[in-house]
């Protein structure tokens, strides 16, 4: 525990001292992406739900709040809330049918709404098409805190990651979120203890698309454009990345995995297909070698020391836990 | 609002339709084959049937081998290379959760499509029509090569059907699928049934990736944008049925050529649209032969 609130406030530390060594937007980026990859570890790490269509609610809110921003002139809290809602209806209709297929059939009609969304988006007039909606303002905070330079826009967002990452903890940790473990363990038992699972994981599903949707939002606003690729199957497939690389169904995982991501987007970003086939290979060797993820792997590293010490006079070292099936890995 | 639509247009579209059909209807009868014996949804499906376009592009680039060799060719040359992906990345993963064979092959078309188009570019390449030519049928004209796609994919669709539902090898298989240690327990290996089944299901998408080359150009992007519609083209048909997925797969595709005609804006979803009514109204498939899940 107390190990944790040290990394906590390190943590913390850096996240504040940040943007003065490195480029805020790119902070920024990963910010974004972070909060979009807790929502789908929301679903896929603590309630067994595999959404091959996450971008759908990413880059629809990217395109709401853009529009609410450029149109309305309200301040931007209300531009990014309108994006959340927006996904998370979208979420509650999406949720409402695809739930009614198990397992691997919820991914694959995830990934062809998501595909539905981006002709519908493709085809609309207020997102500009194939060129994508340019000029999205940097309105004002409360209507008052200017935030158009990079550096208080850099605090604005991570206030909202904090804020994101708080309700997600709380989320996974209240008596709610014990029940979606179960869910994804043992479906029945949990309906035979009078639980109704498909309403559990409706819920989870919308609460997963809002907060997707905030992330797409906060994005439209760092950026001041919101483009197909938000919405495109290609960003569905790079949450599932950040967060299986990071660690699925841990907390800080998510972060880690997209700080990552990020960074190597970035580093390979002059290289053509490059980048793609390195995302495709660090995909194979996570799922083949390291289930776990990158937070998963330390910290049974670091139980396994502890064992070890523990163990020391006894009879040796206990057999590591053997990997589990999706989702076992350390909170 | 029909008065104004020639027939020209109407047939053109239907037929452009069966031969979308032809092609959904030969990869969802590929992906439910591979899914009903190892529970896998080879998400790779769409960068095979590429390959296979691909590889009959090379082989008459450099090799000059024309498009009736690359038929048959070209499918055993994908197939195998499937096969090498079941054995190292596949296997590993049969006793884990079914997602990890999904994002497993996912991985692999990211990294398969990713790699042709660095070396290729991301424009298609042309592929010469083999058959050029054909009739014409006073109302439209068709064209032999398209001909010669309905039947030879319909011609494979029933085959396959007939190899699955009616002889042995598909009796072992879908025993294999329900009970592998007893049908292991009668001499037959398992193991390398699943890799050979796994191959022929590749090899049909590579053999459907053959097919389109002449129709649609060679190009790295052409199994991404199709297997989409496949997913849910299976998911109208329901995964349990062979049969269903190809002919969903023929009906969708018709039902496509004609949102071209009747209403162009909507063709690209319609088929997406489809799934949404099947899954309010059949919520376990259309051809599962149950209510509901």
């Amino acid at each position: 525990m107390t190990t944790n609130r040290i990394l906590l406030i390190l943590l913390a530390i850096f996240a504040i001292a940040a943007p003065f060594f490195l480029y805020p937007v790119m902070l920024m980026t990963v910010l974004c992406f972070a909060v979009f990859a807790c929502s789908f570890n929301l679903l896929l790490g603590y309630t067994g739900l595999l959404c091959f269509g996450h971008a759908m609610f990413f880059g629809t809110a990217a395109y709401v709040t853009g529009y609410v921003l450029k149109t309305t002139g309200v301040s931007v809290e209300i531009g990014i809330l309108a994006g959340a809602v927006t996904a998370g209806l979208i979420g509650a209709f999406v949720g409402y049918l695809a739930i009614r297929r198990q397992g691997i059939q919820f991914a694959m009609i995830t990934l062809a709404f998501s595909q539905l969304i981006f002709f519908v988006l493709l085809q609309s007039d207020f997102t500009g098409g194939e060129n994508g909606m340019q000029g999205i303002p940097r309105a004002p905070l409360l209507g008052v805190v200017d935030l158009t330079d990079h550096l208080s826009h850099y605090y604005f967002i991570l206030a909202l990651t904090v804020m994101a990452v708080f309700v997600y903890y709380r989320v996974v940790h209240s008596p709610y979120g014990e029940v979606l473990k179960a869910v994804r363990d043992n479906q029945p038992r949990v309906e035979s203890l009078g639980f109704n699972p498909e309403r559990i994981k409706l819920v989870s599903f919308i609460i997963s698309a809002t907060m997707a949707g905030m992330a797409g939002g906060m994005k439209a606003t760092v950026y001041g454009f919101a483009t197909l690729t938000d919405v495109s199957w290609l960003v569905s497939g790079e949450v599932i990345l950040m967060t299986l690389l990071g660690g699925l169904g841990t907390l800080t995982g998510p972060v880690f995995g997209s700080a990552i991501i990020i960074w190597l987007n970035d580093e390979l970003s002059g290289l053509g297909e490059w980048a793609l086939i390195t995302q495709g290979v660090i995909l194979l060797v996570v799922i083949i070698f390291f289930r776990r993820g990158f937070v998963g792997e330390i910290s049974a590293l670091g139980r396994l020391l502890r064992q070890s010490r523990k163990h020391e006079r006894g009879g040796g070292v206990e057999k590591a836990e053997a990997v589990a099936p999706v989702n076992d890995a350390a909170g | 609002m029909f008065e104004n639509i020639s027939p020209q247009l109407l047939f053109g579209q239907v037929l452009l339709g069966l031969i979308n059909g032809s092609f959904y209807a030969m990869l969802s009868m590929g992906l439910a084959i591979i899914f009903g014996l190892m529970n896998v949804v080879n998400f790779a499906h769409g960068a095979q049937y590429m390959l296979g376009a691909f590889v009959a592009w090379l082989l008459l680039t450099y090799l000059g081998v024309p498009y009736w060799g690359a038929l048959f060719i070209a499918p055993v040359v994908v197939a195998a290379f499937g096969m090498v992906m079941e054995r190292l990345v596949l296997r590993p993963l049969q006793n884990l959760d079914h997602l990890y064979g999904l994002l497993a092959t996912y991985a692999i078309a990211l990294i398969v499509e990713g790699l042709v188009r660095q070396e290729y570019g991301s424009t298609g390449i042309p592929y010469e029509n083999p058959i050029p030519g054909g009739v014409n049928l006073g109302f439209m004209f068709l064209p032999y090569y398209r001909l010669w796609v309905v039947v030879f994919s319909l011609v494979t669709c029933i085959g396959t059907w007939l190899l699955i539902e009616h002889t042995k090898l598909g009796a072992y298989l879908r025993a294999a699928n329900e009970k592998p240690q007893i049908v292991e327990s009668f001499g037959i290996n398992v193991p390398k049934m699943i890799t050979l089944t796994y191959g022929f299901g590749v090899g049909l998408a590579a053999l459907s990736g053959v097919l389109a080359a002449p129709i649609y150009q060679v190009s790295p992007s052409m199994g991404s944008g199709i297997i989409i519609v496949v997913f849910a083209v299976v998911v109208i048909g329901g995964m349990g049925s062979i049969a269903g997925a190809a002919v969903t797969g023929y009906l969708l595709g018709v039902v496509e050529g004609l949102t071209k005609v009747f209403y162009p804006e909507a063709a690209s979803v319609v088929i997406f649209l489809f799934m949404i009514i099947a899954l309010f109204l059949r919520p376990a498939g259309i051809f599962s032969g149950r209510e509901a899940a």
